[in-house]
């Protein structure tokens, strides 16, 4: 079968990582829901902020603050546009785990005692602790809608859970264990005919289809963008206007204030009011450039090719003996986890490693979930739109070998 | 016939006697009358090790663990009860992290050497427990 809507070879050539050797073989990057290797486009963007106008933004009345006031400010409307949400409704954040400690702090005030929070039992850690210790704070339920057999979402389950307290629902957009992708449109649905507040952790969606914050008709989304392109320590959290508008900030002063006296303090506007102290410009500006890197790909064509992709990769790992797989039924999904009978996946992941093969091994930040289903971990691969079939091949071929290395 | 250098992967790095104490672990199982007994586990793998130790006049006179996770954890597990078995306290108390190392005798990155000590560190407990009780 044939996987090419992209002329991979040539996106392959933006991305300086990709023709690294690792332990004398060619590095086959295959870790890409924990983060995305950078186009030269994001490098150079950081570069030239550092090189060319460096210096602080909302401040200065020079000319490289000018530049980087710009630069910044456009980085956030390229985001905006990107998830068709307006420019005050897009909060830069250090990345989705500072966006949900945000509304788990800001949103706090809004909930009293025995309110409850609807969460899946999927999320990742960051989904998952800030209100689990935001519940014991305020004496809140905190209820989790069940994952399933074939590793989906219990819809029925989610129904039963939601009533008159339910004041927030919080679901991870897809799993970065199994890949799945929870349905957040119906979900909003559902919980807004009780007036719930819907948030969508979209860290592991944001980089694979087109995100559209209107249509999901979600109250809030947050993702990372060093998973789409972008360097780390920036991520988005996106809120609908009249919410921010009556929130209170999370982090309090430089920047995120109007005016200041010793006794009282008036908030900037949006959405500078949630972006305290100075923020990371050369990495907002990068995920600006990500954006617009994604936008000349293609969402849809990332989309179409991944899945793709995923599929070839899910039937080649078929061919390994002893290979258990965790993808959840009807999906097409580029996140694979799995387990070979026998083998750690550590000790899995050790060896690919030594043909230059990078996966992720472990109970990646979803320990309740690995407790649930009885497992110490699993090995997983996560596809991105520059890998290869070829690069499949050489992980089954890999894989078979560590087989017979445990035989 | 496919050639043995394609047929095995990572270079040797998992040498064969790692692959022997996994596959068949020496001392494991239960040790009845064991003086003291100490599990530890390194919650980021999953991997888990009980040690148990009888003690006798400050030798260790027997030993036996327990345990599942990877094959440098249970490997360096096995490895470490032949090492021990018979030894004194005090001798036993020198042994560090180096020496598991060498007995492993790979490289061993710095998010494997949490596994490839975990029965040392098991073993650790077990004795200064002895001291305390």
């Amino acid at each position: 079968m044939q996987v090419q809507t992209l002329n991979v070879n040539e996106i392959r050539k933006d991305f300086p990582t990709l023709s690294k050797n690792v332990n004398n073989h060619k590095l086959v990057y295959l870790d890409n829901a924990a983060t995305t290797q950078k186009p030269r486009h994001v490098i150079k963007a950081v570069q030239d902020y550092y090189e060319n106008y460096n210096s602080n933004v909302h401040r200065g009345i020079h000319t490289l603050s000018e530049e980087a006031t710009l630069q910044y400010e456009e980085a956030h409307k390229k985001v905006a546009s990107f998830i068709n949400a307006g420019f005050e409704e897009v909060i830069f954040t250090k990345g989705t785990t500072e966006s949900i400690n945000l509304l788990a702090y800001s949103l706090s005030e809004w909930l009293k005692e025995n309110d409850e929070i609807i969460l899946t039992e999927m999320e990742h850690h960051a989904n998952l602790v800030p209100w689990q210790q935001l519940a014991k704070r305020k004496k809140l339920r905190l209820k989790f809608a069940r994952i399933k057999e074939d590793y989906t979402l219990d819809m029925d389950h989610f129904k039963s859970l939601l009533n008159e307290n339910t004041k927030i629902v919080s679901v991870c957009h897809a799993s970065n264990v199994f890949g799945t992708i929870n349905d957040v449109k119906k979900i909003s649905e559902l919980a807004h005919e009780y007036n719930a507040l819907v948030i969508a952790d979209s860290a592991q969606v944001i980089s694979h289809m087109k995100i559209d914050v209107k249509d999901l008709d979600v109250d809030f989304l947050a993702f990372s963008g060093h998973k789409m392109l972008a360097p780390t320590g920036i991520g988005v959290l996106y809120g609908r206007k009249e919410l921010l508008k009556t929130m209170q900030p999370f982090l309090f002063g430089g920047d995120m204030i109007k005016e200041v006296t010793f006794e009282e303090s008036k908030w900037n506007d949006l959405p500078w009011k949630f972006e305290a102290g100075t923020p990371n410009i050369s990495s907002g500006i990068g995920l600006g450039v990500a954006v617009e890197y994604l936008k000349n790909v293609g969402m849809n064509n990332i989309k179409s090719y991944t899945e793709e992709l995923g599929k070839y990769a899910l039937e080649k790992l078929k061919e390994v003996p002893g290979i258990e797989l965790y993808n959840p039924e009807g999906q097409k999904t580029s996140v694979i986890s799995f387990n070979l009978k026998g083998v750690h996946s550590h000790d899995v992941a050790t060896l690919l490693n030594h043909e230059g093969i990078a996966i992720r091994a472990g109970h990646h930040c979803a320990m309740p979930l690995m407790n649930k289903l009885n497992l110490d971990g699993t090995s997983r691969i996560s596809l991105y739109f520059y890998n290869t079939e070829e690069e499949i091949d050489k992980l089954v071929e890999s894989l078979k070998k560590i087989v017979r290395l445990f035989e | 016939m496919e050639n043995l250098s394609q047929n095995y992967i990572g270079e040797g790095i998992y040498k064969e006697n790692i692959l022997d104490h996994f596959k068949n672990p020496r001392n494991y199982g239960n040790l009845d009358n064991a003086t003291i007994k100490f599990k530890d586990s390194n919650p980021l793998c999953g991997d888990v090790i009980e040690m148990q130790l009888k003690i006798n006049n400050g030798m260790i006179e027997d030993v036996r663990f327990l345990g599942r996770g990877c094959a440098i954890s249970q490997a360096a597990a096995s490895m470490l009860t032949e090492e021990i078995k018979g030894k004194n306290i005090e001798e036993v108390k020198s042994i560090d992290r180096n020496n598991i190392i060498e007995m492993l005798n790979i490289p061993i990155g710095p998010v494997r050497v949490k596994c490839a000590v975990l029965s040392l560190i098991a073993l650790r407990n077990c004795i200064s427990n002895i001291k305390n009780g």
